[in-house]
């Protein structure tokens, strides 16, 4: 367990810069992108590509709400990395919206707006995304110095309810009950009710908390 | 014959098809199609050609097929829905394999003179199979152009002499749990055996054919080996694979995905871009494998195209409420 090992080296060691985690972060993209311009995404490329995206924005959506969890139950500091993870989610949420309304409707926009309404997996994506749009906007730093920390706070939990409505977009985007959606439920639910087990504690929504040195963020 | 339907500038397509067909990676053997159907078009069919493949020239010109090139043999068997296997669409091709087709017995019951146990080829003996090619429409929105072969249900229906009383058609698919990983483990997609149904008048139609290969060769397990259904004018779903039981029945029999989710599949489950799906828009539709990534919806048709030979199936009912 490397990361355990390194987060309680004394703070001269220098770590991964964030520019590693958006250079890694992109690579499922980059990959995606390149097997469906080389025919390689199978019968059903856009379809694939929708499928790739989507699950990658899930993926550091979900990674970004663990940042908390394993801080307090596992003492892994990753909250320097965590606006990435949450900016890549949407990064991909962006390229699984555009793959859907350029690629897979051809910018049919009474189709989408059709969609929209009567089909409920997409009125959750949509409504998941909406709710990115102003999270991602104030992910960094001179829109958190300009509403201010506790303001920023308060709405970054607009979190909470955007993976709510992506885990189920997941979930009703698919007939019966397959396992890969069911185990992305399943992991929504536990770290959001890590929220509501220990609500009152400093959760480190505010970038400042960073600077707070590993040992006062153990439990008292 | 046929020819007279066509003019010259079809020619001129077909002739256009042959030669992209032969460049491109279609297999042989789907260029070797072309040119029969070809050949059938110019009304030279009956040259060296046995009688079924007028017939399946019949088939393909009420469907629309000079603007309908086949999908080809690779998307066919690696794009598929079977959760006997697995819920991904490439599940099926990786692990049906595991089947074993042979020996096959249908078992045919319920109100027919005939019932009993049928070997396989007793069934569908070369000497009756027949090529078609038929639209393939997914309730999922993709489609396909399959040239399958197999016999008439029908032929099958009249040999075990279907009593006046029977009024529906019951199929199930085999139960092994030991062949079929879907069927083991936690997530169980659906309940065993999967079971689907028609109405008698849709069974004895002619176009109502039990398939046993594709592309000329036998099913693969991924199509349903080694027997399964194919009702062009219906969802996918309708088209239940590796049959082991034909029952007739009096009452409408159960069907599994209607009996999971009623409101989203219908028993009928017609092709009908006006009665729309909760997940799925049927207004329109993707052509699996037709260009990549820039493949645009095309319109889907009622009856997924075969409205003027089915249509009349359903005059009295409403289409809407039973869809």
């Amino acid at each position: 367990m490397t990361i355990i090992g390194s987060c309680r080296l004394p703070r001269t060691r220098t770590p991964l810069p964030r520019s590693a985690v958006y250079i890694t972060g992109f690579l499922p993209a980059i990959w995606a992108f390149y097997l469906g311009a080389s025919d390689a995404l199978g019968a059903n490329p856009i379809n694939a590509l929708e499928r790739i995206l989507g699950l990658w924005a899930l993926r550091f959506l979900l990674l970004s709400l663990a940042v908390t969890p394993l801080r307090r139950m596992f003492r892994i500091n990753l909250l320097r990395y965590r606006r990435a993870l949450g900016l890549l989610a949407f990064y991909y949420a962006s390229l699984h919206v555009w793959v859907y309304a350029c690629l897979d409707h051809g910018f049919n926009w009474i189709e989408i707006g059709a969609n929209i309404i009567k089909r409920p997996y997409v009125t959750l994506g949509a409504v998941a995304f909406v709710m990115f749009i102003p999270l991602a906007m104030t992910s960094n730093n001179p829109a958190i110095t300009m509403i201010g920390g506790a303001a920023w706070a308060k709405l970054h939990r607009l979190v909470y309810l955007a993976s709510i409505a992506a885990a189920l977009h997941f979930l009703l985007v698919v007939k019966s009950w397959p396992a890969e959606p069911v185990v992305y439920f399943a992991i929504t639910a536990l770290l959001l009710a890590f929220r509501l087990v220990e609500p009152k504690k400093s959760l480190g929504f505010a970038p400042e908390f960073k600077a707070r040195p590993a040992r006062s963020m153990s439990r008292n | 014959m046929d020819c007279f339907l066509f003019k010259r500038k079809d020619w001129k397509v077909l002739i256009g098809k042959i030669r992209d067909l032969r460049s491109s990676e279609i297999t042989p053997r789907a260029a070797y199609l072309r040119r029969r159907e070809f050949l059938a078009a110019l009304g030279l069919g009956a040259i060296g050609a046995p009688a079924t493949v007028a017939a399946q020239f019949k088939t393909r010109e009420t469907t629309d097929v000079f603007d309908d090139p086949l999908t080809p043999k690779s998307s066919v068997t690696s794009y598929n829905n079977y959760y006997e296997f697995g819920p991904q669409k490439s599940d099926p091709g990786a692990y049906a394999g595991t089947l074993t087709t042979k020996p096959w017995n249908i078992k045919i019951d319920g109100l027919v003179a005939k019932p009993g146990t049928y070997a396989l080829e007793d069934l569908s003996a070369s000497t009756m199979v027949e090529e078609r090619v038929y639209r393939m429409r997914c309730v999922e929105g993709w489609s396909m152009v399959i040239p399958w072969l197999g016999v008439s249900l029908v032929s099958v229906l009249k040999r075990v002499e279907p009593l006046g009383s029977a009024s529906f058609v019951a199929f199930e698919t085999v139960v092994r749990p030991d062949e079929m990983r879907g069927q083991n483990g936690l997530f169980q997609l659906l309940d065993w055996p999967y079971v689907e149904g028609l109405r008698l008048d849709e069974a004895m139609h002619p176009l109502t054919l039990l398939a046993t290969g594709l592309y000329g060769e036998d099913l693969l397990g991924q199509n349903g080996a080694p027997i399964r259904l194919v009702v062009p004018w219906k969802y996918g779903f309708k088209g239940i694979k590796s049959i082991t039981r034909i029952t007739l029945l009096e009452k409408q029999p159960k069907t599994s995905w209607n009996t999971l989710a009623p409101s989203e599949y219908g028993f009928y489950a017609n092709v009908n871009p006006a009665v729309d799906h909760p997940r799925w828009s049927q207004a329109t539709e993707r052509r699996i494998a037709e260009g990549g990534l820039f493949t645009r919806r095309r319109p889907t048709l009622p009856f997924n195209g075969y409205a003027d030979q089915v249509a009349q199936l359903y005059s009295d009912m409403d289409l809407r409420a039973d869809f």
